[in-house]
């Protein structure tokens, strides 16, 4: 049984922390991470609640293989109700503070109530606290990390916390943990903000223990790892390239969002991907220095990178000469092709300062896209935004982004995504997001699962809820025709059934490129119970799925938000593969709610309730 | 032939497995605070270096101890710590140069590494080949095998 068995329960309100046993028997139906701490949100939380209220929760979970030697078992979820969407958010982060939380013998952190004043909370194994946080309140993540460092006496503490886009409530505000691992999307940040904690800080000497059987686990990890080793896109592709791998190929299929989604390939595609981070700049170095693996991770898609020290937005500014953090593909796109910007450093900066400060690059680099668009059409002019807002400028990008983060001026308006600002001046159909949440980097047109996967997807658009990316352009596990909506329904529902499972176990997604379930299944059976057979992990996946949907319905959601912005059904993609196609959501959509045993609105059977035990 | 843990900081990528195997071996828990080899991340470079005790013939932390609780095997080379006779006084810790013998609290002894009587688990869990257990004689093979390499493909001056 390898999760640790207790949850921790803070009361900011009350400024108490308390130790519960972990529900076990939630653990089984749940498993972990996303499932569990959902599970233990909509069992606590009124679907209705302000989510920057001091009503709303926040919980901060681990997965049973977090702190074990599966390959990638060091990942960690920030679980609430988002203040982008209103809708149940769920953002994941690898680096080492999850693995921490459990060696220091807490399965997760429930955060409830609102401190008074700034405060943080530290964690040395058993003992929790609640400490004043007032001299790091209006600093970033990495001022706060140093500081916790030195201020507990102890380098080898693990800080996750917000920067100033959380503090001023920014509303794709990340939690950021090592620097430079997010929870990155759906404003869990801005939540933290809201309830004045800035950070949580922990150090584990207990261990992760109790593995059920652990020469099977040891025996069995070690074949996965093998596999993923061998795989082309785990062994070799993800290590040498990171996720950046995909910049020209998506580019190249006329799937790059570029411009507000205006365009399908972004002419300067090549100069922002990872053939450019590998190549020499003109002072002779390259962009990237080195890869980075997160905890128990074998694949290490990480990057990280120097920023030429002569570039304009870095000029006078050593701290940010160091080697840090990024690109990964979805901050290059968002920062990249979306405003049209194809000048690589200036990425690195905007990446730099969405890390520093916490901040979601895809939300962020997406909603300046729209910002331009509506300076490109008129409705906004230089007078209003302070900057030259025109598309394709690197300078805009990076005055955006630090006054987003800092919320000055226009970024204040920039901070409350593209679904507030194009409305706000009367264009709500020029933002790029389902459910307010902004895409990322794959134009459903020419991806036509992807445009399902938004539509449907529990935490608004995003494509970490079904990949079928890689069904649809890779071939994983098997090749489907990108540009078909034939059998999207049956593939999108398998692949975020599956996703659920993996955000629920304490390992990374990036793994299903190489392993399915079948592959997490024996080693979560070592490690926990042997009631994790394949077939029980798809029932639980599904069952995850349904319950966060269930939340949203309850929320006020209805099929009406299960829909995609109006350019993608009528606009035609102007060029590439996917030349004259819009996409096909009205007619998946139906279907899909077939498949999943929905009702014609999208909302759960009592059949459906009852085979998920729901 | 005996055999010496090899560290190549230049394939590390900061997983942290070789921390989880130690730690797995010796105490039966994945936990690295109980690791007897520590990878260091450093930060404005972008290095990770895994760092553990290299088994020094004169090895100061034996000859500090005042009950002999560290003896060599003969197997390996390795310079073991008798827990039984070890009475957590923490002198080798001071003598050794390299950190590298370290006070437990939970169990009042020292430890160090020991490489696992000749199947450093570290070793076998590195999946990037940072950490490898070679020929003691021959650390440096791999190294002027690159530099050969070069050699080899260079034309004739």
């Amino acid at each position: 049984m390898s999760w640790a068995g207790k949850i921790l329960r803070v009361n900011l309100t009350q400024g108490t922390c308390t130790s519960e046993p972990l529900r076990m028997d939630w653990a089984r139906d749940y498993l972990g991470q996303r499932g569990l701490a959902t599970k233990y949100f909509v069992d606590e939380v009124d679907p209705k609640v302000d989510p920057l209220s001091a009503d709303n929760k926040l919980i901060w979970a681990t997965g049973p293989l977090t702190g074990t030697m599966a390959s990638t078992g060091g990942r960690y979820s920030v679980i609430t109700k988002g203040p982008l969407t209103g809708a149940i958010a769920c953002s994941n982060s690898g680096g080492y503070w999850g693995a921490e939380l459990k060696m220091a013998g807490w399965d997760m952190v429930i955060v409830e109530g609102k401190s008074a004043k700034p405060v943080y909370l530290s964690i040395v194994d058993d003992r929790a606290e609640l400490r004043d946080a007032a001299h790091l309140w209006g600093k970033t993540v990495w001022h706060t990390e140093e500081t916790l460092k030195k201020e507990l006496q102890d380098p080898l503490t693990r800080v996750s916390s917000i920067g100033r886009a959380g503090e001023n409530l920014v509303l794709f505000a990340a939690v950021v943990n090592d620097l430079h691992r997010a929870a990155g999307r759906s404003g869990v940040g801005a939540v933290a903000g809201s309830k004045n904690l800035k950070a949580i800080a922990v150090r584990g000497t207990r261990g992760v223990g109790n593995i059920r059987d652990a020469k099977a686990f040891m025996k069995v990890t070690a074949e996965k790892k093998k596999i993923l080793h061998d795989h082309p896109v785990t062994g070799q592709g993800l290590p040498t390239y990171g996720t950046q791998v995909l910049m020209n190929v998506i580019n190249e299929t006329g799937s790059l969002p570029t411009r507000n989604h205006r365009d399908v390939q972004f002419e300067g595609a090549s100069k922002i991907s990872a053939e450019a981070m590998l190549a020499k700049r003109p002072d002779g170095k390259s962009h990237l220095v080195t890869n980075q693996a997160c905890f128990g991770c074998t694949i290490a898609c990480g990057r990280i990178s120097k920023i030429d020290e002569k570039h304009f937005s870095v000029v006078n500014k050593p701290e940010y000469w160091g080697a840090s953090g990024g690109l990964e593909y979805e901050a290059a796109w968002a920062l990249g092709a979306a405003p049209g910007v194809n000048d690589l450093e200036a990425l690195q900066y905007a990446n730099l300062l969405c890390n520093e400060d916490g901040m979601d690059p895809i939300s962020f680099g997406a909603t300046l896209g729209a910002a331009m668009e509506l300076y490109d059409l008129g409705l906004i002019t230089q007078e209003q935004t302070g900057i030259d807002l025109k598309f394709g400028s690197a300078e805009a990008l990076c005055r955006a982004a630090e006054m987003t983060a800092r919320g000055e001026g226009f970024g204040k308006e920039l901070g409350q995504g593209s679904k507030r600002l194009t409305a706000k001046y009367g264009r709500p159909d020029l933002s790029m997001s389902v459910k307010g949440q902004e895409f990322p980097a794959y134009d459903s047109r020419g991806i036509q699962g992807m445009g399902l996967t938004y539509a449907t997807s529990n935490r608004g658009a995003c494509h970490l809820r079904s990949y079928t990316v890689a069904s649809e352009i890779l071939g994983i596990p098997v090749k489907t025709d990108p540009l078909a909506t034939d059998g999207k329904p049956e593939l999108v529902k398998a692949f975020q059934d599956a996703t659920a499972v993996f955000d629920s176990s304490g390992t990374c997604v990036f793994t299903t490129f190489a392993w399915s379930l079948a592959d997490l299944a024996p080693q979560l059976q070592a490690a926990c119970d042997e009631a994790f057979t394949l077939e029980n992990l798809n029932v639980v996946g599904e069952r995850i799925w349904n319950m966060e949907r269930d939340f949203n319905n309850r929320a006020g959601f209805t099929r009406k938000d299960d829909d995609l912005p109006s350019r993608l059904k009528t606009e035609a993609a102007k060029v590439g593969p996917a030349k004259g196609l819009v996409s096909g959501i009205d007619k998946m959509l139906p279907e899909y709610y077939t498949v999943r045993g929905w009702d014609s609105e999208g909302r759960l059977t009592a059949e459906t309730r009852s085979r998920l035990g729901l | 032939m005996q055999k010496s843990l090899h560290i190549n900081p230049d394939k590390c990528t900061g997983c942290l497995q070789c921390e989880m195997a130690c730690s797995f071996e010796n105490y039966g828990t994945f936990n690295t605070s109980k690791s007897r080899i520590k990878v260091f991340d450093f930060h404005h470079t972008g290095r990770k270096v895994p760092y553990t005790c290299t088994q020094c013939d004169e090895a100061w932390c034996l000859h500090a101890c005042p009950v002999e609780a560290i003896k060599i095997d003969a197997a390996t080379g390795a310079k073991v710590v008798i827990e039984d006779v070890c009475v957590g006084c923490k002198v080798c810790t001071i003598a050794c140069p390299f950190g590298t013998v370290n006070y437990v609290q939970d169990t009042g002894k020292v430890q160090k590494c020991d490489l696992c009587g000749g199947e450093p688990a570290c070793a076998e869990a590195c999946p990037t080949g940072a950490i490898t257990y070679v020929d003691a004689s021959w650390t440096g093979l791999d190294r002027m095998k690159q530099w050969a390499d070069k050699l080899g493909n260079q034309t004739a001056a």
